[in-house]
């Protein structure tokens, strides 16, 4: 009986701390965690007794990568709350916001945590040795998306300006124009980006995944829709906890988030996109077409090509709301708080992210529900490397341990994101 | 001639939210230039390849929250020549030190369904609270500039060049008219850190303090001007209790609020 274990106690490039635990035993896996062990912080415990206005801003701490996410799901449900609409050039320079993030996050990951894994480097800046250029344009690409939310937002990281009801101020047009010629640009390198990503080598390794994203009649979904699967889920954001349940898992240290009655779901780019393909801007499906994928991709390895398309995406959605930009009469609509609970789910770069809080008659937060996307995917992420492990076993261990991390990072999975609402079990033994 | 090694750059991380560590990749024009001047040795957000320690100059993010963890930093701090604190969690335990002011255990209730499983500390506490700190950058998060300033400053043995003095310096600099007096808006400005270059008050909008306490900040003075603003007691207490909640002369001013 031969036994064999792969072990990575800090998992790299990825946000957070996690750690992965495959044993083999017969020429079969036998056990898999994906351990999540960064420590909890406790967001929706201290948000009690915070005021609503507050919430943008604590939630924004959760992850240094996403903010924007974190910023614009908690907006939405405090609007939901207390019924106020934000539309016209307010919905629009939230949608321009979510575009900086997605531009900046995604780079981030296709380039420097990604990336490296396909062409057989440690990270990024060991590539830009042999591939100076490409590493050039990832972190300009990822510059770019950043001046979006330091314009908008105040910085780059935990921005300031997003405010329950709009923004604390609004950009002139004139403001926009530097912007809009960084992103000509831009466009074109998310265009390179896409053709670059399609010439990497990707394992054959297709599962029947349910994927869950917004969908949205007119748009590529950032901050409303209904939530939608490819095997029939078709439901409001306000009906999310009827339909999603954490369960616990004997083999993991987590509980995972599953579909109820179903199991586990898939969240994120590919989800987007496979749900969402013909609302891209036509650049952009062309642009995958070409790359080789079909409007529907069961391959996660493949994500790194899905991901180039949204930069792709985001650069042009971001120069048609430059260009059709009118400065609005007011920064924010009036907010009236009242007693009631709110729902908000928006598409963090990493998937969807709920949100619920419900408040009292002078807007204190009386109780916080937070779902990160890396929660959602969790389970997927384990019956990945359940499935895929048992194909590569003849590969050498540092070889398959570096293909199993590259299945992890797959999903570019935030952990710390997912350790704030995990329900964390450390096993002493 | 023998060649002089680089100096060895290790950045770790505590219960943070990894946006102290990111404003390093976040210096898109800059990264590969630092590259050149250091040997990134310990780096996980970025690289996968580890160099064993010693290190030269050690970037910590994050609080100590847990029993590991207050034992791993002081293993940390053996294998550093030189040890930063960058950021609010690092240098005064961060928002979630906001736990320290209730019972941690009504806390991991209301967050996990099987609290007896949830390893914590009942306080989240900052890096120097456990070992010896070289120098603490300040922020939630950190300017990146600053964070070059540092390292540079480090790297080339002078002392870094990042004021204690208040947001409002910045504010003139700047050319922001004062938000208080012009426009009656609370602003935690004259009691913060600069640092940030006084974004909050260019967009029209007061401080909140993610820089935390200036050096001797009259903390007192600004409770009774919010007070004549018609800031209440309960909002004051909030507004000193949030991301640098924790640092002493906040907390003490939000208790008097109690």
């Amino acid at each position: 009986m031969k036994s064999k274990t792969i072990k990575v106690d800090y998992l790299a490039r990825v946000e957070g701390e996690g750690s992965l635990y495959v044993k083999i035993k017969d020429k079969s896996v036998v056990d898999v965690k994906f351990k999540i062990f960064e420590p909890p912080r406790f967001f929706e415990a201290f948000l009690r007794g915070r005021n609503f206005s507050e919430a943008p801003d604590i939630t924004a701490r959760i992850c240094g990568i996403c903010p924007i996410a974190y910023q614009m799901s908690a907006v939405h449900a405090m609007e939901d709350a207390f019924d106020v609409t934000v539309d016209g050039q307010l919905r629009a320079l939230r949608r321009l916001i979510y575009c900086g993030e997605w531009i900046e996050s995604h780079a981030l990951h296709v380039y420097m945590l990604h990336a490296p894994d396909f062409l057989g480097y440690a990270d990024a800046i060991r590539m830009a040795k042999d591939h100076p250029a490409i590493v050039q344009r990832g972190l300009q690409l990822k510059k770019t998306g950043n001046d979006i939310v330091a314009l908008l937002g105040g910085r780059e990281i935990h921005p300031i300006n997003v405010r329950v009801g709009g923004f604390y101020k609004v950009p002139a047009k004139r403001d926009l124009a530097p912007l809009a010629e960084r992103l000509k640009w831009a466009r074109d390198a998310a265009l390179e980006t896409v053709r670059w990503t399609a010439t990497l080598n990707f394992p054959d390794f297709e599962q029947d995944y349910e994927f869950v994203a917004l969908h949205h009649p007119d748009e590529y979904p950032f901050n409303e829709g209904r939530l939608v699967s490819n095997k029939g889920l078709d439901i409001s954001v306000r009906d999310y906890d009827d339909s999603f349940t954490e369960e616990h898992v004997q083999h993991s240290n987590a509980l995972h988030s599953v579909i109820k009655g179903r199991g586990a779901f898939f969240v994120g780019p590919l989800a987007r996109y496979n749900l969402n393909f013909n609302r891209l801007s036509l650049l952009a499906q062309e642009a995958a077409r070409s790359a080789g994928l079909s409007p529907v991709c069961y391959n996660p390895f493949q994500s790194i090509i899905v991901r180039s398309v949204e930069i792709l995406y985001a650069c042009n959605e971001a120069l048609r709301i430059i260009d059709q930009y009118e400065k609005p009469d007011s920064p924010s609509v009036q907010v009236q708080p009242r007693t009631g609970t709110g729902y908000g789910c928006t598409e963090a770069p990493r998937g969807i992210l709920y949100h619920r809080y419900s408040m009292d008659d002078t807007g204190v937060i009386l109780d916080a529900q937070i779902v990160p996307p890396t929660s959602q995917n969790q389970k997927t992420i384990e019956n990945d490397l359940w499935q895929f492990i048992p194909k590569h076993l003849d590969l050498p261990q540092e070889m398959l341990t570096l293909q199993c991390e590259q299945a992890i990072r797959n999903y570019d999975p935030c952990i710390s994101c997912a350790t704030h609402f995990l329900k964390l079990r450390v096993d002493r033994e | 001639m023998a060649v002089k090694k680089k100096p060895k750059l290790a950045v770790w991380k505590f219960a943070s939210c990894d946006g102290c560590q990111l404003s390093l990749l976040d210096c898109e024009d800059e990264l590969l230039a630092v590259a050149d001047k250091v040997a990134i040795a310990y780096f996980l957000e970025a690289s996968r390849a580890v160099e064993k320690g010693p290190y030269d100059i050690s970037l910590v993010e994050g609080s100590i929250t847990t029993q590991h963890d207050a034992e791993r930093i002081q293993k940390i701090r053996k294998i550093s020549k030189v040890l930063i604190t960058i950021g609010a969690c690092a240098t005064a335990g961060g928002i979630q030190s906001l736990r320290n002011f209730k019972d941690i255990k009504e806390f991991v209730s209301i967050v996990y369904a099987s609290p007896e499983y949830i390893e914590t500390l009942a306080k989240s506490t900052s890096i120097a609270s456990h070992v010896p700190v070289d120098f603490e950058l300040q922020g939630c998060p950190i300017n990146k500039r600053q964070l070059l300033e540092v390292l540079s400053a480090f790297l080339y043995g002078r002392k870094p060049n990042t004021p204690a003095y208040s947001v409002c310096i910045e504010c003139k600099r700047r050319g922001t008219v004062c938000v208080m007096v012009a426009q009656g808006i609370p602003c935690l400005g004259p009691v913060t850190h600069a640092g940030c270059n006084a974004i909050c008050p260019a967009y029209n909008r007061g401080c909140y303090s993610c820089y935390g306490p200036m050096e001797t900040p009259n903390t007192a003075s600004l409770s009774s001007w919010f007070g004549r603003l018609g800031v209440k007691e309960e909002n004051l207490v909030r507004s000193f209790r949030s991301f640098y909640g924790s640092a002493e002369p906040f907390r003490k001013e939000s208790e008097t609020h109690e």
